[in-house]
């Protein structure tokens, strides 16, 4: 089933502010994981198995170190998804 | 180098008795019972229902997400030392080189361990959490703790079952007294109350099945006495070099004298019937603080509540004490906290503490008829007043595997 880019990004916020305590608001899609956000290595693969678990896609670890923006994520689980 | 002294400068506590240590202080004056009923549905498969669980949950006290990634034993070092930290006055401006932390546990992160295993086989592997291994290892409540204060001087973790906690804070006194730091923040943790760990020590015969009347189980030196109550929680103290605390005009509650470390070489789990490891450990204790039995007034005694343990530790206090036994004022606590496993003795040494602070010796409760073997002075429902002056206690601790550990805490 195809996902919008607005529903990801919502669910995204969501788990990132659960894993990591980040408040949602402040998460945007230039946003990258490690240095604006600051969430560690540990709390990034949860991250990522949260995203897989709620969105039914596959993130292979070698994409992983590729997602480096919430923006990245978006469109990456937006097309993986199509 | 003169010879460095050891002082305690801060106290925390989260044990079944309060949150803090002001809160489970007054609770174990009053002689109550932190023992309940558990809750859980788990508890129809093991004969044992009931524990001693902390009076108040990490979750009131600390952010939920750093939570996520604590083990509970982990929770409660954190919760404890900020309290301790706070006491001490907060000391951020010392130097981290010669900060330590020194926090046991019995157990470590055993909970975490048996949830993720259950995670791998209902998930798979990815559903096991990143954070397990930093949880689940017995060094995380320390680690934890010397990560948020920076502590640089060494941060160690000395496991020796239910003497731990007692251990730790004497590894934290030899550490001040070798010069390798001026302030360690020390004690232990423990946080067992799981299916796992009680069918284990239910599987030894070893606690209480008194389910019909909880409060009562843990009754240290009754005749009727059949096993321990597992409880959680934990204790630290803030200790420090005594000029160095006089520096920083800390509050000082008292100096620990030191220690007495020995073990049994009889048996992985019962007590060595003749006591000699506890009264050498004793010994020791005295001769490393320069007192003698004379001095001492008031002993907080391992007094689990099992049939065998108890008289064999009463009758080694009474050995090593001789006449002067009659002088001291001995009281068991965990008939209130219940035991603490590698808790234990760190709780009970910030009861030690406040005992020569208040000149109060908490009471033992659960008593109905004091076991006749039992030939040492125990203080019974109510609190029995310290003398004034100077005066000193004793904090016993001992484990399964034959560690004996007793510290020294005088008056200043």
């Amino acid at each position: 089933m195809a996902l919008s880019q607005a529903d990801v990004l919502a669910g995204i916020k969501e788990i990132v502010e659960e894993v990591a305590g980040i408040p949602a608001a402040s998460i945007e899609l230039d946003k990258n994981f490690t240095e604006d956000l600051e969430v560690d290595s540990l709390s990034m693969v949860e991250v990522v198995v949260a995203c897989e678990e709620r969105f039914g896609v596959k993130i292979p670890d070698e994409k992983v170190t590729e997602l480096a923006t919430v923006g990245d994520a978006v469109n990456f689980i937006v097309n993986a998804a199509a | 180098m003169s010879q460095r002294r050891v002082v305690v400068t801060g106290l925390g506590a989260t044990t079944p008795l309060g949150g803090d240590v002001d809160t489970t202080w007054k609770a174990l004056l009053a002689g109550q019972s932190g023992v309940r009923l558990l809750t859980e549905d788990w508890r129809e498969l093991l004969p044992v229902h009931f524990a001693a669980r902390v009076a108040t949950e990490p979750a009131d006290q600390m952010e939920r997400v750093e939570m996520r990634r604590l083990d509970r034993s982990e929770q409660f070092a954190l919760v404890a030392s900020r309290e301790a930290w706070k006491d001490a006055g907060s000391p951020d401006d010392i130097d981290k080189e010669r900060l330590g932390v020194v926090i046991a546990s019995g157990i470590g992160g055993v909970i975490t361990l048996l949830d993720q295993f259950v995670n791998l086989n209902e998930k798979g592997a990815r559903g096991v959490s990143p954070h397990t291994v930093p949880m689940l290892m017995p060094n995380g409540p320390a680690a934890n703790v010397g990560l948020e204060l920076q502590a640089k001087a060494g941060v160690h973790t000395p496991v020796s079952a239910c003497a731990s906690g007692a251990e730790a804070i004497g590894y934290a006194f030899e550490m001040i007294k070798n010069n390798r730091a001026d302030i360690i923040v020390t004690g232990g943790v423990e946080a067992a109350i799981h299916q796992l760990p009680m069918a284990g020590f239910a599987a030894m015969k070893a606690l209480s099945t008194r389910n019909d009347a909880p409060a009562r189980a843990s009754r240290p030196y009754d005749v009727d006495r059949d096993g321990f109550v597992l409880g959680e929680g934990g204790g630290i103290l803030v200790i420090e070099e005594y000029e160095h605390a006089k520096a920083r005009g800390a509050k000082i509650y008292c100096e620990i004298g030191g220690q007495g470390l020995t073990s049994d070489g009889y048996h992985i789990a019962a007590p060595d019937p003749e006591g000699s490891g506890v009264q050498r450990a004793i010994k020791f204790a005295l001769q490393n603080s320069g007192l003698s039995t004379k001095d001492i007034v008031h002993l907080n005694a391992h007094a689990t509540s099992t049939p065998a343990g108890d008289v064999a530790e009463a009758n080694a206090l009474r050995k090593a004490l001789g006449s002067d036994a009659d002088h001291v004022a001995v009281s068991a606590t965990k008939s209130m906290t219940g035991h603490l496993l590698g808790g234990a003795g760190a709780i009970e040494s910030v009861f030690i503490v406040k005992a020569l602070q208040d000149r109060l010796a908490p009471p033992t409760i659960n008593i109905e008829n004091l076991d006749p073997a039992v030939t040492v002075d125990v203080v019974r429902d109510t609190p029995r007043q310290l003398p004034a002056g100077d005066i000193a206690a004793l904090n016993d601790s001992f484990g399964f595997g034959g560690h004996n550990v007793v510290l020294a805490f005088k008056s200043l």
